[in-house]
């Protein structure tokens, strides 16, 4: 089922406001809605679901208008970000209600049936009869998950399906709703702040900010070529140092990088951690060396610059260099942007 | 062999306190009360508790009790849905007031709805003109049990109704559920534990509620004339120990309620029970 939104607009006193956005989502299609909290993802998430109405604009499911759709016959699945289970129901019988109360007659023998194959996919067969209170929150998840495809949903919407859960659980679930999706081939929106998550998980990622969208694109997109600074910093760590722009370049301590089609004046260039080099001959902004942090599998060096910009980088666990070291800093993909 | 410590303090002081409370203003009483009884023979004892004019008191008691804490259930879960899930003006002012029969003399709430519903009381007048008689009949009795009682239910399914994640009937919705399923299959069982913990409480409140209902019952021997007003009758005579024999069935009955009502209760919460 193909979703499309059309300049959707939602005003709320608060701030999870989403300030006309459109969006396609092709059939079969597992896309992520990024964005830090109060950027609109989870409004826009439940718009789509029918849970909270468009004060403009309009969704559509295929070619027919849901908009004014109420939610119980939209036909979605929903997740909820703490489950939602019902704590006084078996997970057999969370699994079974969406059967149960549906217009749809089904048989008794065939709602089991059903619930079965939906266990045996979520792989959870052992569990039928115990309470969600018994289970470990994976569980839970992957039970919320069983409920929400019982009913055949024309569209599946997850809500930070993972963010209660722990880091590794969360990855094992990351995989498997994606073995998941792949299986079914349903179309698939989900919303997490998670960037690591969003790039593991989806065919594509849209990138919010202030309840607008500012970038979407494959993973590899919007990580080749972020739109702006704050889809830079956004997706992981980034560094940030003013520079001024004059005639295609962006010039940093008296060092000059390319800056196509940036207008002249003030402008920061931005760049991650990794990719940066200590050099010791006269190549790059010159600084020097903080402090150096451990970690397992490198060193993490804070660096200042000469005119007293912070810079951090990591390097190989072989690092030598200490605190009070002067060197240059070797920048590679530097992305170069306006001031904001 | 090391004193096992414990995190919080005082638990020998606390524990002695409340047992000691609990001996002097519970037990004893209690105790005094079937020492009392026990001073008649067991043939007494049952001719005082099988008498015509007890048996009809137990009656019109219980059946005025249930019919009282099945009217607040439904009306207390009502007023307690209004007050959590609705913000209109003048809310606080009716959830205050709620209390209200908590902190009112019961003697007065029994003289205030004895005036209402006599022939020719405000809500009387109007009653008795389409033939229904409220004071000085069981359904007087009604009205002051379920007016002293009400306030259980409302304060033990409001916080209950308030902690409910809305996510649950979200998730519903989302299933395809209508209002109605939501609400018999999700929230009333989600609520059956608060709600069968005020009715306990009602009901007892109701079977031992004195002061508002002298006023308005009548007092007629077997047709309007409650157990407690029987067992004060017997005390007013100087017949302790049959004051005590009848005071002693009641005791017996809330024992027995509260001991069904928490098995109910225990039932129904099962799904909490961690495997």
């Amino acid at each position: 089922m193909k979703i499309r939104l059309d300049n959707v607009v939602k005003e709320f006193e608060t701030f999870r406001a989403v300030h006309g956005v459109s969006l396609d989502i092709d059939s079969g299609e597992l896309v992520a809605l990024l964005g830090p909290s109060g950027s609109g993802k989870t409004t826009i998430l439940r718009m789509v679901a029918g849970l909270e109405y468009a004060d403009a604009g309009a969704i559509y499911f295929g070619d027919e208008n849901a908009t004014e759709i109420p939610v119980r016959d939209r036909g979605v699945g929903f997740v909820f970000q703490h489950y939602a289970l019902f704590p006084h129901m078996t997970v057999g019988e969370n699994i079974a209600f969406g059967m149960k109360v549906s217009k749809i007659k089904r048989s008794p023998q065939a709602i089991a049936a059903r619930v079965k194959e939906l266990l045996d996919l979520v792989q959870l067969s052992g569990l039928k009869d115990r309470f969600p209170g018994q289970i470990s929150g994976g569980q839970r998840q992957r039970v919320a998950l069983a409920r929400a495809l019982a009913v055949d949903p024309r569209v599946l919407l997850l809500d930070e399906p993972f963010g209660a859960l722990d880091a590794n659980v969360r990855r094992d679930l990351r995989r498997w709703l994606r073995k998941i999706h792949d299986e079914l081939g349903i179309t698939t929106l989900f919303v997490t702040h998670d960037q690591e998550e969003a790039l593991d998980l989806a065919d594509r990622v849209v990138i919010l900010n202030k309840g607008k969208i500012v970038q979407e694109g494959t993973p590899e997109a919007v990580c080749r070529n972020p739109a702006d600074a704050f889809v830079m910093n956004f997706l992981g760590d980034a560094n940030r140092l003013e520079a001024e722009i004059r005639g295609g370049k962006a010039h940093v301590d008296g060092v000059a990088f390319e800056a196509d089609g940036v207008a002249d004046g003030s402008g920061q260039i931005l760049f991650r951690p990794a990719d940066v080099s200590w050099r010791e001959d006269g190549q790059g902004i010159a600084a020097r060396i903080v402090r150096v942090i451990d970690r397992p599998d490198s060193r993490r060096v804070l660096a200042m610059t000469e005119s007293g910009q912070a810079v951090e980088f990591d390097t190989a666990p072989e690092f030598t260099h200490r605190r009070g070291d002067a060197g240059f800093l070797d920048i590679r993909r530097p992305r170069v942007y306006a001031a904001a | 062999m090391r004193l096992r410590r414990r995190v919080l303090p005082g638990l020998p002081l606390a524990l002695g306190i409340t047992l000691v409370y609990v001996a002097i203003i519970v037990v004893l009483p209690l105790a005094a009360l079937v020492f009392k009884a026990a001073s008649l023979g067991p043939e007494d004892y049952w001719r005082i508790i099988s008498s015509d004019r007890a048996v009809a008191s137990y009656r019109v008691t219980v059946t005025c009790a249930l019919a009282a804490t099945a009217f607040n259930l439904v009306f207390g879960l009502a007023l307690a849905w209004v007050l959590v899930r609705y913000r209109f003006p003048g809310r606080r002012l009716v959830d205050a007031l709620v209390d209200l029969p908590f902190a009112l003399p019961t003697a007065v709430a029994g003289i205030a709805l004895t005036t209402l519903f006599a022939a020719n009381g405000w809500f009387g007048e109007p009653l008795s003109l389409v033939g229904i008689k409220v004071a000085y009949t069981p359904l007087g009795i009604m009205v002051a049990m379920s007016f002293t009682s009400i306030p259980f239910i409302v304060r033990t399914v409001q916080p209950v109704l308030e902690e409910l994640d809305p996510a649950l009937e979200e998730a519903g919705q989302t299933l395809g559920a209508s209002d109605l399923s939501i609400f018999v299959t999700v929230i009333l069982p989600l609520l059956t534990p608060a709600l069968l913990a005020g009715v306990s409480l009602s009901f007892a409140r109701s079977l031992g509620e004195f002061g508002a209902i002298i006023f308005i019952a009548g007092n007629q021997p077997f047709s309007t004339e409650i157990t407690a007003l029987l067992a004060f009758i017997r005390l007013e005579e100087y017949d302790y120990p049959a004051s005590a024999a009848i005071a002693s069935v009641m005791l017996l009955t809330a024992f027995v309620m509260l001991a069904i009502t928490n098995l109910m209760q225990a039932r129904a919460l099962r799904y909490t029970v961690r495997g």
